[in-house]
């Protein structure tokens, strides 16, 4: 890292020098551009959940909120699907990434194992799935033959397995957990499934960690296969629930007594913020955890860049 | 003998490993495969698949001679292309800045910071398109007037729809698509850059001679891949984002087959329309992949 800052001081050949500090100050420059950009528009949505709509339309929030006031964050804090769908996404992801890593976990080990019989055509039977698939409508007709549709399984177990994780995985335990190893244990009388649990998964807490961060995040982000398969509301994860209010433009179910006149006026006013606030509940968890967990998605980029 | 034995009972509880993924794999990859053959049938409910009557590439033939034919291949085409030209060089750019940055803390802080908008949902980042450009009260129309441009309703706009979609996955992914190059240029021993440093060469020239050539390899096969799933554009994102007015640009193939298969109902039509994509991204695939093996050693396989 230090050999990025070193630059040439030989015999005081102040052009070369120059030039090296000339691209020091421009390289520094966009990278904090980088940084505001990246930022700012999350950073803008959090100070207009809190801010009034006129001042927004006014163009007056642009640092810092303004007229701060949270009824927006009371109108949603209150609404019922926000929950469901919290809870439905919760469940789903949780399901989903235990099913998922264990699946592909015990299939990546398997594959791994050189003296595995008829390794290589099940590795291009698997291979072969990243490129063709069924596409959505005969995919939609197998899902339904089996009675799926409209189900909490389809939205558990459709998504958790990925030949892309397993190859990724497959590397891991080519690299990590020779032959050897095992043959080490056989001698002392280890079975391959004794081997696998006692040995190579305490060896791997990397490869769990990173395949179970891929599985999850997709999970958690997914809309897709609940708009297709499901249409009952209670079943609707998180981001659907989303898609209704923030693209859809549904609003808010818990105002709806008539004699709440009032209530309804001010949210047809905060309409604006409404969203803005929805944006801040569902996405605070991911964006408050992911830098801890930063170490472990750069190893799995990592891991999976050496070509299985 | 006896290894052959204990070689056999080991692959026995290996194949049991590999059981549950292989079931997944059969139900949800394989089984729609045997399914798509109602691409050359007239898939009738009640007949069932293998009942329906054969039509060979009718379905296709249909689709060609469709006047939207064209338009959905423009679209689908245009927008991926864009995509592609936009998202493939500059995570390679951050990656090579944040390498030389000298203050090692704005390294760490603008890592981290860009890899923020990978975490926000696709519904979230279209929800958040669709505040911002809100016609009245959104802080990138008042942006957009106040730079001059007269009727900002971007988001209604055909013309403002590739645009859009495209720099929004720009924000959203160059930080995570970055990492990969960061992990490669951090792997470049020392020693490449003293010598380098030794013959007078300044950081500019290093990075030329030193950086971008570890970065190839790596870049062509990302490339690659890109390039193989470029008829492959996703239909969760162009969906969201998907208004009445603005239709002309924004129905891709992938909209196209949701909407005539799913919501008209018309099976085999639309299963044929998705083999035709995805027998294109194949062959794109493997022709760029081809290509990339003649005009240097990296290649996909």
């Amino acid at each position: 890292m230090g050999i990025y800052m070193k630059s040439i001081s030989k015999k005081g050949s102040v052009k070369s020098f120059s030039t090296d500090s000339v691209f020091d100050i421009i390289i520094t420059i966009i990278a904090i551009a980088a940084l505001l950009i990246s930022l700012y528009p999350l950073y803008f949505v959090l100070i207009a959940s809190i801010s009034s709509p006129e001042d927004i339309a006014l163009g007056k929030v642009v640092f810092l909120p303004s007229n701060i006031n949270f009824s927006a964050y009371k109108f949603v804090l209150e609404e019922g699907r926000i929950w469901r769908g919290y809870a439905n996404t919760i469940l789903y992801t949780l399901c989903g990434t235990v099913l998922g890593t264990l699946v592909t976990l015990m299939a990546a080990f398997a594959l791994s194992r050189k003296d595995l019989f008829g390794r290589s055509i099940i590795m291009k039977l698997l291979v072969f799935t990243m490129f063709f698939s069924g596409g959505l409508i005969p995919t939609y007709m197998t899902i339904s033959n089996l009675g799926l549709v409209n189900t909490r399984w389809i939205l558990m177990i459709m998504g958790s397995v990925s030949v892309y994780n397993m190859i990724i995985a497959r590397t891991f335990f080519q690299n990590t957990i020779p032959e050897e190893l095992y043959e080490a244990a056989e001698l002392d009388g280890c079975g391959i499934a004794k081997f696998f649990v006692s040995i190579a998964l305490p060896l791997s807490k990397a490869i769990i960690a990173v395949i179970a961060l891929y599985i999850g995040v997709s999970h958690w982000n997914s809309y897709f296969n609940a708009m297709i398969y499901t249409t009952r509301q209670d079943l609707a994860p998180l981001q659907l629930v989303l898609r209704d209010i923030l693209i859809l433009g549904q609003s808010l179910t818990n105002v709806t007594d008539a004699s709440e006149l009032e209530a309804l006026a001010e949210r047809q006013r905060i309409a604006q913020i409404i969203k803005y606030v929805v944006i801040i509940v569902s996405s605070m968890p991911l964006i408050c955890i992911y830098p801890f967990l930063q170490k472990y998605f750069v190893k799995g980029v990592m891991i999976g860049s050496v070509k299985g | 003998m006896r290894k052959l034995r204990t070689k056999i009972s080991k692959n026995i509880i290996l194949y049991l490993f590999l059981l549950p993924m292989l079931i997944y794999i059969i139900i949800f990859n394989y089984a729609p495969l045997y399914g798509l053959q109602i691409a050359f049938r007239n898939f009738n409910a009640s007949k069932g698949i293998l009942g329906s009557e054969w039509v060979g590439f009718e379905h296709f033939q249909r689709f060609f001679s469709s006047p939207l034919f064209i338009n959905l291949l423009k679209n689908t085409l245009t927008l991926s292309i864009y995509q592609l030209v936009c998202t493939f060089p500059i995570p390679i750019i951050l990656a090579l800045i944040l390498n030389y940055l000298p203050n090692q803390k704005l390294k760490k802080l603008t890592q981290t910071a860009t890899y923020a908008p990978y975490f926000i949902s696709v519904v979230v980042l279209v929800g958040m398109l669709m505040v911002f450009f809100d016609p009245t009260t959104g802080i990138g129309t008042q942006i957009l007037t106040r730079l001059g441009i007269e009727n900002a309703q971007v988001l209604l706009k055909p013309s403002a729809f590739r645009h859009l979609y495209v720099w929004s996955g720009v924000w959203q992914t160059t930080g995570w698509s970055s990492i990969i190059y960061i992990a490669t240029l951090s792997g470049v021993s020392p020693e490449l850059h003293e010598a380098a440093i030794v013959d007078g060469a300044n950081k500019i020239q290093r990075v030329i001679h030193v950086d971008l050539p570890v970065l190839i390899p790596t870049a062509i096969i990302l490339l690659i891949l890109s390039c193989g799933n470029v008829m492959n554009l996703g239909f969760e994102k162009v969906f969201l984002m998907q208004t009445a007015p603005n239709l002309t640009t924004s129905e891709v193939i992938s909209t196209y087959v949701y909407k005539i298969g799913l919501q008209g109902q018309q099976y085999s039509y639309s299963s044929a329309i998705g083999l035709f994509n995805n027998v294109i991204n194949f062959v794109i695939l493997i022709s760029v992949n081809q290509f990339a093996k003649k005009a240097s050693d990296n290649s996909l396989w």
